[in-house]
């Protein structure tokens, strides 16, 4: 295994019950790297961040972070949930250092961290604003940081744009961008959205219909800022739609 | 021109302004509308009762007017006949009794709501018992204890606390129980443990049921004083509502009453203070 590994799925397998939803699911992640995930729909994309998150046990084989199997209480993996997430009772600020106060960070470590996320974020004037007193799209966008200010090992988000405008959605799509250039994050992301997948990712895998297996693994070498107006977008886009076509 | 721009802006700003103070002048306005629509009908309300007896038209034996109601009020803060106290010391006795169960039943009530509402098995552990002591009213438990405990002010504080300790602990149990199990998961891919994820996720998630269920336990437990005084008392806001029956005086009774009324109000709104201390965000009141 060479060192600049991060993440390492083996042989994963999940049934429930009878019904097999993943199988035998085998890839790496480098340190850094910004993958994405597509598939058709209902082919087990959440079941398979739920393995990776350790929510629920796998079947059969292993994931590793840094040669070691995976555990939340030991390494730090961040999750962004596809519905909105943030902490009610709590402000922008707590919210996005609750995952570090949760490992007990040294506190001036907790403050150093927030104050780079909400500044990368411009969420300055909402620092002590509530969830309830702003728009979801902002929301989700405490509920990212809170994700990035965990220095995570392995960041994972599920459709975190799925309710949002097309508008909204390419303003936080460079943002998340943004975050992971300044971070260094490794982040896995799960979108249904082949432009979306395209725009963001360095490599995508691209999952079967279930019971899921990786179909292909397509590295995205486009420059960026990337156009979706540039031709070689729309080459790299038309050859993944290509692959989960079903109809 | 060019002068015309910021002119016109200050001039902007003016009218802004101008119409915000002429909107919050209506809302002020309205506001004292209504007000004064609420005590048109508390007033006319009195002053039909007040007619009624002056008239004869209800005998005053069964029911005094309002001002006699008022007299007696300022007079039982001095005079302590006919019952043999005057107001406050009813008062303080009651107050006293009242938070005693109150207070039993919070600490008991709430710590078991929660847990009950985190730990499955705690929860099939407590909840048959606890389901078929609910649905028995307070009172029912009047000559058990007594023959457990006597005729003095623990039988009395035991009344209140089981009036008390179900809302406590079915409100908490419900709050945990409802939690967003996907607030949950954020804190399980944080690494928190069990002991975390119930409190910081599933207790502030909780509060706001929480608190509900404290209002409702102090509306039962001041309700349920009166019941608790028939056991023999020597004072009280019941045991005065109690001698002003026997002694044929619905004045006293009222009286006891209006006090048993205005202490739970003032009492609830001492809660709803604590309340906002606590309750951030969106379940803020």
């Amino acid at each position: 295994m060479s060192n600049d590994v991060k993440v390492s799925v083996r042989n994963l397998t999940k049934c429930f019950g009878d019904l097999k939803v993943l199988d035998n699911i085998s890839f790496d992640i480098k340190k850094g790297e910004f993958i994405c995930v597509v598939g058709p729909t209902g082919c087990g994309k959440t079941t398979f961040l739920n393995l990776l998150t350790r929510l629920i046990p796998q079947t059969s084989g292993e994931i590793l972070i840094d040669g070691e199997p995976a555990d939340p209480k030991k390494h730090n993996i961040s999750f962004v949930f596809q519905e909105p997430s943030a902490f009610s009772w709590l402000t922008t600020q707590e919210n996005i250092e609750y995952g570090l106060r949760i490992k007990k960070m040294p506190e001036e470590y907790i403050k150093q961290q927030s104050d780079k996320v909400i500044s990368l974020l411009g969420l300055d004037r909402f620092r002590n604003a509530y969830p309830h007193e702003m728009s979801v799209s902002m929301e989700q966008r405490v509920v990212i940081g809170r994700a990035f200010a965990m220095n995570p090992d392995l960041l994972l988000m599920d459709e975190p744009y799925g309710q949002m405008d097309i508008k909204m959605r390419f303003f936080l799509e460079d943002e998340v961008i943004k975050l992971w250039k300044a971070t260094g994050a490794t982040v896995l992301f799960i979108t249904h959205n082949l432009e979306e997948a395209v725009y963001l990712a360095e490599r995508v895998l691209v999952l079967s219909a279930k019971p899921a297996t990786i179909k292909a693994q397509v590295p995205i070498n486009i420059e960026r800022p990337r156009k979706v107006s540039d031709p070689a977008f729309i080459e790299v886009r038309k050859q993944i739609t290509d692959m989960i076509k079903w109809w | 021109m060019a002068n015309e721009k910021p002119s016109s802006a200050v001039h902007n700003a003016a009218a802004v302004s101008e119409s915000i103070r002429i909107e919050n002048q209506n809302r002020a306005r309205e506001k004292r509308q209504l007000f004064l629509i609420s005590l048109t009908s508390v007033v006319i309300c009195l002053l039909i009762w007040e007619i009624a007896v002056r008239t004869a038209l209800i005998n005053p034996k069964y029911l005094s007017a309002p001002s006699q109601v008022f007299q007696s009020f300022i007079t039982k803060f001095y005079d302590p006949k006919p019952d043999g106290a005057i107001l406050p010391v009813h008062f303080i006795s009651s107050l006293y009794l009242a938070l005693v169960g109150y207070f039993a039943a919070v600490i008991i009530g709430i710590p078991l709501g929660l847990v009950m509402g985190y730990s499955k098995v705690f929860y099939k552990l407590i909840n048959p018992v606890f389901e078929i002591v609910r649905p028995i009213p307070p009172i029912a438990w009047i000559p058990l204890s007594v023959i457990w405990l006597g005729i003095g002010t623990t039988a009395k504080g035991f009344i209140i606390f089981l009036a008390a300790f179900v809302p406590c602990v079915i409100n908490a149990y419900t709050g945990v129980h409802q939690t967003n199990p996907t607030l949950i998961n954020v804190a399980k891919t944080c690494g928190a443990n069990d002991w975390q994820i119930f409190t910081t996720v599933c207790i502030p998630s909780a509060l706001p049921l929480t608190f509900t269920g404290l209002r409702v336990a102090l509306g039962n437990s001041w309700s349920t004083l009166v019941a608790a005084e028939l056991l023999s008392a020597k004072a009280g806001l019941g045991y005065m509502i109690q001698q002003g029956r026997s002694l044929v005086r619905p004045d006293i009774i009222i009286v006891g009453m209006l006090s048993i009324g205005i202490t739970g109000a003032l009492l609830s709104a001492c809660l709803s203070r604590v309340e906002k201390k606590f309750v951030k965000g969106r379940n803020a009141r």
